[in-house]
């Protein structure tokens, strides 16, 4: 008797033990330096994906915020070390660190958000940023009554060329002959955050005749939006839906829904359904979209908003290729 | 520096460690603000930084890239200019050191690329800091405002040269290639290992010792050698020493040199020891925290080794801060690094006046008791 209640002691103890190991379910975020209330990215990650997910599931996600370059590195290894799986790494400046921790915790899964890492434990979430920037260019050629259209950048790094590229082949897309303008604000970090620098180059833009701008430039993006209302222009958000921000003078947002990804990564990953490799979130995928709702519905006319969906439509087909500026590094389309 | 009334062990030691305290315990109300037990989280911050082996290599590792810009900050200041570009010369000094760990990295073996990317680091660093010399000594235009617009120039110079040159095909984000093994620098774990002694993995690296010997070699130069004595002489009294002999001007162009030349051996550190690439931004802030960094440790290599382990304490300890706690937002850690530097650099000598009052108090009720006594 004595014998048998030990061993079912001993088989459930064992049992148990292979259920936490196996089943344990422990997500973390580890957020870039700018934080996760930077008004964009991180912002979007943290609202629309781990608190809907905390509150949906009841699980808590670990989260984390680096000060520095070296903390990176230093976070996810602890992450890692501490048994949380998956980990998503939110943002392409976490690539290197991520590369070296990755291969040290081979058990422990990853996700990168803007970047590839091409590790068994890495899943990299890539954005099609140029199909969703070739549509709102589409239909800023559409409505520019100028025949002009503009984009302010923020810091003049490849994935915002990449926004800038696909906006103008959007425009010219439509109309070949179209005027098309491009800013950036600079070439640190601090051309993020920007505002007044943002309405400069948005007002120099519009002086030269473009009425249509968009935005690809963090928080400086609001400086441009805020030019573009006092001037009576039209702007477009990016990121996160931006058309609530200024009623009437916000013409649409190129949204990309990085918040439903980490959703849906934590989702999944609790079902016990994880797929490390390359995850491309394009317009077919429901990874970028342009943003339609009350606050711009007045700006958009039905038969814009046709054309509009029907170009999506052809780039998810295969009809239009996109060019992808980081795909060689330069915008020749 | 050292014009009040007070004894050197009161300026030297007492007076920093009041104002530290003072720092803390206006930290301490920011943390009870959000229901943290201040105990709990300073002894957290202690034993993460000090507790364990690997706290201890990135605290150490840290401190390492503050004693060089602090070392920078320091000589310059000891000639009276103040030099807030050390941000910039470190940024481009290990930019000097990536390039040449790039360059001879495929060919060449470590004993000769070391040596050649400290060179570069350092004459990097110092070329960054020339033209703002130059025109401090001879054009006349204050060496504070130009090193700050030189910081802006390193950083807009580096984003080009990381996005259109040094980025290879298809990265994403702006680094350059990581470096062949033989222009890695020899981790503090594998150096240990040498000698049989287990170490963690940090990012400790063999730059700690290059810091060590900056600090003993600015001792030398500043207190034991002609070229020291100009310099002090230069930052006590210009006019003094130029009716001396000494040449202000060529001087002026010689400290600012040395200073740019220690701030750019921080991409031994970084760029050669710890990333063993060159990353965007990699100076983080280091430049400008070496500022606070010489302005506690009193402009003395020993006062800043020790500065140095305290900003190196503050940042790793800071970082398990941020970690353990889900309501200390790493933003709190900067309150507690900023208050450190006001109240430790910038109200400085808010105490001089208050210590020096009890101090010739006691002294002087002392006095009349071995007064009344003998009589």
């Amino acid at each position: 008797m004595k014998h048998a209640i030990s061993l079912t002691a001993a088989a459930v103890a064992l049992s148990l033990s292979s259920i936490a190991s196996a089943a344990e379910f422990k997500p973390a975020v580890s957020y870039d330096t700018a934080g996760k209330h930077d008004r964009s990215f991180g912002q979007a990650v943290y609202e629309n994906g781990v608190t809907a997910f905390q509150n949906d599931s009841g699980v808590s996600v670990f989260e984390y915020t680096p000060a520095n370059e070296t903390q990176r590195e230093q976070g996810l290894d602890r992450l890692a070390r501490r048994g949380y799986s998956p980990i998503i790494t939110v943002g392409f400046n976490y690539s290197s660190a991520l590369a070296k921790v990755a291969e040290k915790y081979p058990e422990t899964d990853f996700v990168i958000i803007d970047s590839v890492v091409d590790l068994p434990n890495v899943k990299s979430l890539i954005y099609a940023e140029h199909e969703g920037s070739f549509l709102v260019g589409a239909l800023a050629a559409m409505v520019s009554e100028t025949n002009a259209v503009s984009f302010v950048g923020g810091m003049d790094i490849p994935l915002i060329r990449k926004f800038a590229c696909g906006y103008e082949q959007g425009a010219k897309h439509v109309n070949a002959d179209i005027g098309y303008y491009q800013n950036m604000i600079g070439s640190t970090p601090s051309a993020f955050a920007d505002p007044v620098r943002g309405a400069e180059l948005a007002k120099s833009q519009f002086s030269r005749g473009s009425d249509v701008v968009f935005a690809a430039a963090g928080g400086s993006g609001n400086g441009v939006y805020q030019a573009a209302k006092d001037e009576g222009k039209l702007a477009i958000g990016v990121d996160s839906n931006q058309n609530y921000m200024f009623p009437g003078t916000m013409l649409t947002s190129m949204v990309k829904l990085v918040g439903k990804s980490t959703y849906d990564v934590f989702a999944d990953y609790k079902e016990g359904n994880f797929e490390a490799g390359l995850d491309v979130r394009n317009l077919a995928a429901g990874g970028i979209d342009w943003a339609l709702d009350e606050y711009n519905r007045d700006l958009v006319s039905a038969e814009h908003e046709e054309a509009v969906k029907a170009i999506a439509q052809q780039i998810i087909d295969g009809e239009i290729k996109v060019h992808d500026y980081m795909a060689s590094n330069d915008c020749s389309f | 520096m050292n014009n009040n009334k007070l004894p050197a062990w009161i300026n030297v030691l007492l007076l920093p460690l009041l104002n530290l305290a003072l720092a803390l315990a206006v930290s301490a109300l920011v943390f009870i603000a959000v229901d943290v037990n201040p105990l709990d989280a300073a002894q957290l911050m202690i034993e993460g930084a000090l507790g364990y082996q690997e706290g201890v290599g990135y605290t150490l590792y840290y401190a390492t890239n503050f004693i060089f810009t602090g070392l920078a900050v320091a000589i310059a200041f000891s000639a009276g200019l103040f030099n807030i570009g050390g941000e910039g010369q470190a940024y481009i000094g290990g930019l000097g050191t990536g390039l040449v760990c790039l360059l001879l990295g495929p060919s060449m073996p470590f004993w000769i690329v070391f040596p050649v990317a400290l060179l570069a680091g350092m004459a990097f660093g110092a070329l960054w800091a020339l033209i703002p010399a130059y025109l401090q000594a001879y054009r006349g235009s204050h060496v504070v405002i130009t090193t700050i617009m030189f910081n802006f120039i390193a950083a807009s110079l580096m984003v080009y040269l990381m996005v259109n040159v040094l980025k290879p095909e298809g990265e994403m984000s702006a680094v350059s290639a990581v470096f062949e093994s033989n222009a890695h620098l020899p981790m503090m774990h594998d150096i240990l290992g040498w000698f049989g002694i287990d170490f963690v993995r940090s990012p400790l690296n063999l730059s700690f010792f290059l810091a060590l010997a900056a600090l003993v070699l600015v001792w030398l130069l500043l207190w034991h050698t002609r070229w020291g004595y100009a310099i002090r002489a230069l930052g006590s009294n210009p006019t003094a020493a130029t009716y001396g002999g000494i040449n202000p001007k060529r001087l002026t162009v010689i400290v600012m040199l040395i200073s740019g030349a220690l701030a750019g051996m921080l991409g031994m550190n970084e760029v050669m020891g710890y990333s063993q690439q060159i990353r965007l931004g990699f100076v983080s802030g280091y430049g400008f925290t070496g500022i606070a960094v010489a302005l506690i440790g009193r402009g003395h290599p020993i006062g800043i080794f020790f500065a140095s382990l305290l900003f190196g304490i503050l940042f790793q300890g800071g970082n398990e801060l941020s970690f353990e706690y889900a309501n200390i937002e790493r933003e709190m850690v900067e309150v507690v690094q900023s208050l450190v530097v006001l109240f430790s650099g910038a109200l400085s000598l808010m105490l001089v006046k208050p210590v020096e009052k009890i101090y010739l108090a006691l002294t002087a009720s002392r006095a009349n008791q071995a007064n009344t006594q003998e009589a």
